[in-house]
């Protein structure tokens, strides 16, 4: 479809339709969505080279470039580290649709983990959410769960 | 031993929010006109081009063969490099190290961007992890928010305090002509401009733009017979993390991309009072409070002191380090040319080239990239030959 603006003279060129992918999620990111679908809790994986745990679990550490094998179980709760409450309308590039606003983008230290991890969080009251505040995930109901992070469907302020 | 190089001319365009009358291409030419025509040149001077834009933003694959009737490339060496915000820099850089390693002595780098062919956000957020971060990553502004947030808590700064860096930054780009966004804007109006993404408001944010910039770079020996003042690359450094967002962030150091490049930068250059041997600043500043926290990272003042060394006008023009004298990039952002406009306006102000934006008497300035998941690009360039 071409639009024109200047009284016709300019014209432009839109494509909007959608292009599909299959993007592979790796042994341990797998097991990261099977521990959450059987266990409601995560997993992460731990580095012997520098002792950190990551989390989602991956098979290398950046810094140290050695192989990881050592998975550790976690719980399903965590500390907010940041966080922002977004409040302007875009197109969503997942669903080609308006994402639906305001919501809370945050990161989030996982109990016994050592990087943070981002996922939604469930309020959006600036008077009711702060750094250091302590959420638990909210998960998907296992017959619901599709092996994806909407597993999780958010994280609950619990102190 | 790798050969001296420098930046002996810079061309940009006129930046603006739309510019339906040109393709990327046809942009491009626009700048590398510009950037011969400063150096006094034509495009068969040029030996080898290194360019780059965020990748699929135009939704254009092969950027260096899509552009090369506007880069001039047809039939040369050309190189495209991209790094996501730090892609200009990095192409400058990569174009220095094409210089020095003594395979060319003439070479071309050129950035660019028309952000209006896309949705900036919905472009940004397809460079996140499909698997892990690109179903709750919202775009380069609550990223930066969550930063902002960690911030404020850590130092206590406030938005007033962030604010202030958009009204100087605006400020000073009414001294520049290229500038997108020409109006002054006070601490008092971003105040009151719309909450995107707390604490992130309208006037805290960078514009999205469409623009291109080129600079030419010379070898030792040549560069002197092309100016009278070339700019010397004094430092390069380069420091990339992941693009995975819980990995590349920790909000109790800081940005530490931004510590090792400079910490890299200032060794190379001699440099160890930046605030004392650094004459003038062109960072890639996207928000307001990286305007307070990077200059942290970057060593011009102590961990949550930059509220006070900004609020005491030491940034300012005629302050003891000026900050952006073009505007940065709260007044223009066409992203794939961001940080190379920095580059190339640190080379402006070395060469005495600024007009009204012109800090006087430039020895050393620094030009700094910023990209994706919080990583880093440092250039330092001078009057002096290294
Ligand atoms: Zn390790």
């Amino acid at each position: 479809m071409s639009t024109q603006n200047r009284q016709g003279e300019l014209m432009q060129l839109t494509f909007a339709y959608p292009m599909p992918y299959e993007w592979s999620i790796g042994l341990y990111g797998s097991r990261f969505f099977q521990e959450i679908k059987e266990k409601r809790r995560f997993i992460g994986i731990k580095c012997n080279g520098c002792g950190m745990v990551y989390v989602p679990p991956r098979r290398v550490c950046g810094p140290c470039f050695k192989e990881l094998s050592e998975l550790v179980p976690l719980s399903d709760t965590g500390v907010i580290t940041a966080f922002s409450v977004v409040n302007y309308p875009f197109i969503d590039p997942n669903t080609g649709l308006q994402r639906p606003i305001p919501y809370t983008y945050g990161y989030i230290r996982l109990d016994g983990a050592d990087n943070i991890f981002s996922h939604i969080i469930n309020e959006t009251d600036l008077g009711r959410i702060h750094v250091g505040m302590k959420v638990r995930a909210v998960f998907k109901e296992p017959d619901r769960m599709q092996g994806n992070i909407q597993d999780i469907k958010y994280f609950d302020i619990i102190s | 031993m790798a050969r001296r190089v420098a930046i002996v001319g810079t061309g940009q365009t006129y930046h603006k929010s739309h510019r339906p009358d040109v393709t990327s291409r046809e942009m491009i030419k626009e700048a590398v006109s510009s950037a011969l025509a400063d150096a006094e040149l034509t495009i068969r001077d040029i030996d080898a081009i290194v360019i780059g834009n965020m990748d699929h933003f135009e939704s254009i694959n092969y950027v260096d063969t899509y552009s090369v009737e506007g880069s001039g490339g047809v039939m040369k060496p050309i190189m495209k490099v991209t790094t996501g915000g730090t892609t200009g820099a990095t192409v400058a850089i990569a174009a220095y190290y094409h210089v020095s390693s003594g395979f060319f002595d003439r070479v071309l780098a050129i950035g660019f961007e028309k952000n209006s062919e896309s949705d900036t956000t919905g472009a940004i957020i397809t460079c996140s992890d499909p698997v892990w971060d690109r179903f709750s990553y919202s775009g380069a502004i609550p990223s930066l928010a969550t930063e902002a947030t960690a911030y404020m808590e850590k130092y206590g700064a406030t938005q007033e305090d962030a604010a202030l860096i958009a009204e100087r930054d605006r400020g000073h780009a009414m001294n520049n002509p290229y500038a997108h966004l020409r109006r002054p804007l006070t601490v008092a109006d971003i105040m009151a401009s719309p909450m995107l993404a707390y604490p992130i408001k309208l006037g805290d944010i960078c514009p999205r733009s469409d623009g291109a910039c080129a600079i030419v770079l010379a070898a030792d020996g040549i560069a002197q017979k092309i100016t009278g003042k070339p700019a010397w690359f004094k430092a390069a450094a380069v420091r990339h993390t992941y693009t995975w967002f819980g990995d590349s962030t920790d909000y109790n150091k800081g940005l530490v991309s931004m510590q090792r490049a400079s910490k890299d930068a200032y060794a190379q250059a001699g440099i160890t009072k930046p605030v004392d041997e650094i004459d003038v600043a062109e960072l890639y500043l996207p928000y307001t409070w990286a305007g307070l926290k990077w200059i942290e990272d970057i060593g011009f003042c102590g961990p949550g002191e930059a509220s006070k060394f900004v609020g005491d006008g030491h940034t300012h023009m005629g302050g003891k380090l000026p900050i952006n004298p073009s505007g940065g990039v709260i007044s223009t952002n066409c992203i794939g040319a961001t940080a190379l406009l920095r580059v190339a306006e640190a080379a402006i102000q070395v060469m005495g080239k600024g007009d009204t934006r012109q800090v006087p008497d430039v020895r050393n300035a620094i030009a700094t990239g910023f990209g994706g998941c919080f990583w880093s690009d440092i250039v330092i360039l001078s009057s002096e030959r290294p």
